[in-house]
């Protein structure tokens, strides 16, 4: 084992308490459909550029995230968010009216499991007692930035990914905050009949960073085959490191591979022995109705696994459906310009364990 | 299933070091993604574009035949791509091209149409950027490559074509 071989352990129990979503037309349509606390018709959330909408989108997810929980943004130490729009505008913007220090990030798609890994990080450490990561992409922002114009009449490859609109705002904060503070006392005491609008059983335990990995693909519309050797090497560090075997877990969701990457990871992780059964999934796979709805390989952007994580996994993890999870947030690092530029995009993988607990 | 060697490390630019975790060759991996990738049906494709641009192209001979007998050759001749130009740009602004295009592919791209939607396209794109920087500068964004490489190729034919003519008459001399 080598030093940078280190699952991070949080021993002070950094918990999960609440999350926000805020989805797109297609996403609310989609296979997850209906589960987010809101979404525009249009995708514009009466914004008149694709980008201030975006902003919007960040502020309205972290706004139902603290909602859920009677916070307001006072009883935050940090934010960590992050986009894919140039110098991550979007979170800046977005995220202004808060007044919470801000430390911005970029991880691409794996932003959110970056900033669920440095909020754990600081909760872990005492700094702060609860501190929000927060990621957006939408389609139309994205697709003006690193494809062509949105009215552009092209065809898109089958191994290319859609570029999900959504936001989502998780609020990680210290496990004893849930049976001292009073307003999550309050919040948690929800009416009988009505499901508690804050989680209390969900604890971030370990965390595994990715490297960068970067293994020849060019093709910006194949990132599913750039991204699967970032997933498989931090998957297989992650099984040596620890000793366990996928068995072990109850669900393994890489977010967001999609159908190329899904499976070139199974391929590359069976070559060495790792079967990976039919707990593992993609946060890309599970977004959409991939045949209804046309979207070839799948999702992507930062928003894919911000919403498929806080609308279908981590109500299962509170709920005791799902104990032991390990989620894998996958990014391709590429610009518009490295893509035109020739070079091969390098991927990254980062690991966070989540349990019921 | 591409070729998976723990032990060569020789040649280590072209190796994904995985750090003692595996170890595959790039090229090995890039051919065998780019192999078992989905790939596009090129037949339904080829059908869809040839009957989607054959009626585009069917519509232009109606609006021929139809100008031709109310006007000169010459007019007919401009007024034939400017109502497919405009009618493109037209539904391009209303959202419905790109719907169409994702079917048809080289049946809307290939006649001007095609040409039209990329300019109208990226004119809608980049007005919030403002009229100078925005709209001004990138409205050429896709279109550009097209008018600046169809302008040096018709000067190279040109060229070419004035030295053939030159040569076949002082031949004739």
């Amino acid at each position: 084992m080598s030093k940078n071989d280190r699952i991070f352990k949080f021993e002070n129990k950094p918990a999960i308490f609440s999350c926000g979503t805020v989805a797109g037309k297609k996403e609310w349509e989609g296979a997850l459909g209906g589960v987010f606390d809101c979404h525009s018709e249009d995708d514009t959330f009466g914004m008149p550029t694709w980008e201030q909408s975006e902003s919007e989108m960040q502020r309205l997810a972290l706004n139902h995230a603290l909602a859920k929980l009677s916070w307001d943004s006072t009883e935050l130490g940090l934010m960590f968010a992050g986009d894919l729009i140039n110098q991550c505008t979007s979170s800046g913007y977005g995220l202004i009216d808060f007044d919470v220090p801000f430390l911005g990030l970029f991880g691409a798609c794996s932003t959110l499991a970056e900033g669920l890994i440095l909020a754990a990080f600081i909760v872990n450490a005492g700094y702060v007692n609860a501190a929000a990561a927060v990621t957006s992409s939408h389609n139309c922002s994205a697709e003006r930035q690193f494809r062509f114009p949105i009215e552009y009449g092209g065809q898109r490859t089958p191994t290319s990914q859609w570029t999900v609109t959504g936001a989502g705002a998780f609020i990680v904060g210290r496990r004893s905050l849930l049976d001292v503070d009073e307003k999550l006392i309050s919040a948690k005491s929800a009416p009988p009949n009505q499901p508690s609008p804050l989680f209390t059983h969900i604890r971030i335990a370990e965390a595994m960073p990715g490297r960068t990995i970067e293994c020849g693909i060019t093709d910006a519309n194949n990132m599913g085959a750039a991204m699967a050797p970032a997933a498989a090497d931090t998957l297989l560090r992650y099984f040596k490191v620890s000793g366990t075997k996928p068995d072990d877990y109850d669900l393994i969701v890489t977010g967001d591979l999609a159908f190329e990457g899904h499976r070139l990871t199974s391929e590359l992780l069976a070559q060495k022995g790792i079967h990976l059964g039919s707990n593992f999934n993609d946060c890309g796979l599970i977004i959409y109705d991939r045949e209804r709805q046309d979207m070839h390989a799948g999702g992507s952007g930062c928003g894919c696994s911000a919403l498929v994580v806080a609308a279908e996994i981590l109500p299962k993890i509170d709920r005791g459906e799902l104990k032991n999870v390990l989620f894998i947030g996958t990014g391709a690092l590429m610009s518009p310009m490295s893509v035109q530029q020739g070079l091969p995009i390098p991927a990254i993988g980062h690991l966070v364990r989540l349990i019921h607990d | 299933m591409f070729y998976i060697n723990e032990g060569n490390k020789a040649n280590n630019n072209s190796v994904i070091s995985f750090r003692q975790v595996i170890f595959i060759y790039k090229k090995d991996y890039k051919k065998y993604a780019e192999q078992t990738a989905q790939k596009s049906n090129a037949f339904t494709n080829c059908i869809k574009a040839f009957l989607v641009g054959g009626a585009i192209c069917t519509f232009a001979q109606w609006l021929y035949n139809m100008f031709i007998t109310r006007m000169s050759e010459e007019n007919t001749r401009l007024l034939v791509p400017t109502v497919l130009i405009f009618l493109a740009a037209l539904t391009t602004g209303l959202g419905w091209f790109d719907k169409l295009a994702k079917h048809a592919g080289g049946g809307t791209l290939v006649p001007i149409t095609g040409f039209a939607n990329a300019i109208a396209s990226a004119a809608i794109d980049n007005k919030n950027e403002g009229w100078v920087l925005g709209l001004g500068a990138k409205i050429f964004t896709v279109a550009g490559p097209v008018i600046l490489y169809g302008t040096l190729a018709s000067v190279i034919y040109g060229l070419i074509l004035y030295f053939i003519r030159l040569a076949g008459a002082g031949g004739a001399a």
